[in-house]
């Protein structure tokens, strides 16, 4: 573990590369892969137990495997290659040493050990908590215990970021401003801290709790708390991804911001009002005032909804604008039908984008909102829509720039390109599946975390209605469709990683073909000219989609019972 | 490129453009109008949830539920009390581990102070087929006022994971004419 600073340059990007962050970026992404399968395993079984026809797991190994893949994706597999997306987009794309690396190795080892401690408490059957572990149900000690070491290393990783960024400055890498990815990922970093903080705070006395040391945890209050971190670690989630679409936006087209300050100021909605997303979670818990439900389930007048939708209007417009001045301008869509969709990490990206704010940004705001959470909360509404969000939306951007780290980063050439070139569709499509036929089942009263919605053991009987079944079943089939996505993207990752073809120290590697510099766009012209048809049209499409089902939904709850 | 730095060092100064700006102030005053949506429901809608809540030890919640199953049981199913309270009358619904206790009766178009509580760890209220869903915590009485408008047999399923019985928790609630 030499912490010698040693540079190379990209062939292809021509950025210098200091290769202890370089080790760095592969570790925590292998980590996050390896975490990803494991995950994706237990999600799997997870589906194919829900589907009513196949009913896989006895209950005490469902409620296991809930638990181990809801740790071990929406936690361990995101924050590791977030941490790979941290050093990349300071160290790397500021050409810098990277800061600490001691450091940054320390962070990691917690990180992995933390990870191995609660799966391993989890698979000894003592702590089906579920993810959220609610007091005051119990779950063992090490179970908080890695947790917390997991979150302490990874806030060493955001620490490390932050001390790349001064030293860039202070060394002078970089001129003017740092660039719009690493502004995305600095809002990322900060939100971690916040949300890391609030972790400890409530995760510390729990384990004390469970070790005996305490005596009582207040049930709403953990739940706030602990929201703080369960619901903002999204919100690192959203800046991480938002960061790589315009990452893979100027990688495949050159694109360029349509306006920097825009740009950056949607990223800063998310710094200042993300934080208030706990209470997504307690719309429907006694003891708290409306007052309080509704600014806070707002993010304060939806000012950081607001920054996702101008990212969902700046990030497509970019791409655009890239392709009509490189003379793709017939029509409204011509730039987007000639896009590369062969391209995975082009593909990825733009069903991310769709996905996320078709399905999971719809449906978290219309389920935030504080009266419609009643006839929402707790079923399975809730995973459709955050399968939405963290895996249409996040999992499927991180896959995407894997396929442009795999060769600039580990040097390797991708093999299996023809199944690379099918993996996103494969999984995008099967996670948007599970996402809407989750919400479909939800709407129809289905429970989430829930081993039998037959109830065949309940002493007072009750069935739901059949659609409900029918929602089931094909939820099943779209998670095992994306089961084959999920596989298809390890196989493509760990064989290239491990088998592909070396690159030579000065190779370019036939994939990605990255633009040269000089067919970037420079300028868009004045801002007045920009034309931006094809993306305006798309983005009227999500807004009256949006307004339409933002007022179905608060018909459905009209119908309801009154109640005060 | 969004990887570079911005090519103008001094880019906050950059005009917007138009079709931007235009998003912007949309996307800004649909925010505005569904964040007083919630606030207008309050007043002209007919289902909120009253801020009604109580501390409350387990131990007095489950007393005050069976003294309400002493006063007012009708019948018994499946070993479990069918209790037919006065209308208008404050209604006690227990959570525990793996039951909702007891099974109530209500009458169509009356009006009931549910209360809402857990004996032991935290439950889900998820009233079906109606679709009704509240959190429900050991400690805390939560009020909720309800009126049913519909006469009919309904589920009550446990949404909140509870352990590993939790599959087996349902309750029933009858309305009737």
């Amino acid at each position: 573990m030499s912490t010698k600073t040693e540079f190379r340059t990209c062939p292809t990007t021509g950025l210098k590369v200091d290769l202890n962050a370089e080790k760095l970026i592969k570790a925590n992404a292998v980590a996050a892969v390896i975490f990803l399968a494991i995950g994706g395993l237990f999600g799997l079984l997870v589906a194919l137990t829900r589907w009513p026809e196949v009913h896989l797991l006895p209950a005490d190994w469902f409620y296991l495997a809930l638990t181990a893949h809801g740790f071990d994706v929406l936690l361990v597999w995101i924050i590791f290659f977030e941490m790979a997306v941290l050093y990349f987009a300071s160290a790397i794309l500021l050409n810098s040493r990277i800061a600490g690396p001691r450091w940054a190795w320390t962070g990691f080892g917690l990180m992995l050990a933390g990870a191995l401690i609660t799966n391993v408490v989890v698979l000894q059957g003592g702590s089906s908590v579920m993810f959220t572990s609610y007091v005051p149900l119990k779950a063992e000690p090490g179970f908080y215990l890695g947790i917390i070491l997991f979150a302490v290393g990874a806030l060493i990783g955001c620490f490390v970021f932050f001390g790349t960024l001064v030293v860039a400055r202070r060394e002078r890498t970089y001129k003017g401003s740092i660039p719009l990815v690493t502004f995305g990922a600095l809002t990322a970093a900060i939100i971690a801290v916040f949300t890391i903080a609030s972790g400890a705070i409530i995760l510390i006395p729990t384990l004390l709790w469970s070790i005996g040391l305490v005596s009582h945890i207040d049930p709403l209050l953990y739940k706030t708390i602990w929201w703080a971190m369960g619901h903002s670690s999204q919100q690192i989630n959203v800046s991480a991804h938002v960061a790589i679409w315009y990452a893979i936006a100027a990688i495949t087209f050159g694109a360029r911001p349509l306006s920097e300050k825009v740009s950056r100021t949607a990223f800063l909605m998310y710094i200042l009002f993300l934080q208030l997303a706990s209470a997504h979670h307690l719309l429907a818990e006694p003891g708290l005032s409306s007052e309080w439900k509704i600014f806070n389930t707002s993010y304060a007048m939806y000012l950081a909804v607001l920054g996702s939708m101008v990212h969902g209007m700046t990030v497509p417009g970019s791409i655009e604008a890239a392709q009509r001045a490189r003379g793709l301008t017939k029509g409204m869509f011509e730039w987007l039908r000639k896009a590369p969709w062969g391209n995975p990490a082009f593909s990825g990206m733009f069903m991310s984008l769709v996905f996320f704010g078709f399905i999971g940004g719809i449906s978290g705001v219309v389920m935030g909102t504080e009266q419609i959470n009643l006839i929402m909360h707790n079923t399975l509404y809730v995973p459709g829509h955050f399968h939405g969000t963290v895996v249409a939306g996040t999992t499927l951007a991180f896959m995407a720039i894997t396929y442009y780290l795999v060769p600039l980063v580990f040097r390797r050439e991708i093999m299996f390109m023809k199944l690379a070139r099918l993996q996103p569709y494969l999984f995008g499509i099967g996670v948007a599946g599970i996402s809407v036929f989750m919400m479909g089942a939800g709407t129809l009263g289905v429970s989430r975390r829930h081993w039998d919605m037959q109830f065949a053991d309940a002493i007072l009987p009750f069935d739901y209605p059949s659609a409900a079944f029918l929602m089931m079943g094909l939820n099943g089939m779209f998670a095992v469709l994306a089961a084959i996505g999920g596989i298809a993207f390890i196989v493509v990752v760990v064989g290239s990683v491990f088998f592909g073809r070396k690159l030579g120290v000065d190779e370019k590697p036939s994939y990605p073909e990255v633009p040269p510099q000089a067919a970037v766009v420079a300028e868009h012209g004045s801002a007045h000219s920009l034309k931006i048809p094809g993306t305006t049209m798309l983005v009227a499409i999500f807004f009256i989609a949006f307004v339409l089902y933002y007022f179905v939904n608060w018909k459905y709850l009209s119908e309801v019972w009154p109640l005060s | 490129m969004a990887i570079t730095p911005p090519s103008e060092r001094i880019w906050w100064n950059q005009p917007i453009a138009k079709v931007e700006l235009t998003w912007i102030i949309i996307a800004f005053l649909w925010g505005l109008f569904m964040f007083f949506m919630m606030i207008y429901w309050h007043g002209a809608g007919e289902q909120n949830l009253s801020n009604e809540a109580y501390k409350i030890k387990p131990e007095q919640f489950a007393a005050k539920t069976q003294a309400m199953i002493e006063a007012y049981t009708v019948r018994e199913e499946n070993s479990f009390p069918v209790v037919h309270p006065p209308a208008g009358s404050d209604v006690y619904l227990t959570g525990r581990l793996f039951n909702w206790w007891p099974i109530l009766e209500l009458e169509k178009d009356q009006t009931y102070r549910l209360h809402l509580s857990s004996v032991d760890v935290q439950h889900g209220f998820s009233l079906q087929p109606i679709n009704i869903n509240l959190q429900v915590h050991p400690a805390y009485d939560m009020v909720v006022t309800i009126k049913p408008d519909q006469a009919g047999e309904y589920g009550i399923v446990c949404n909140e994971f509870c352990g590993i019985g939790h599959h087996l928790m349902v309750g029933k609630l009858y309305v009737v004419e």
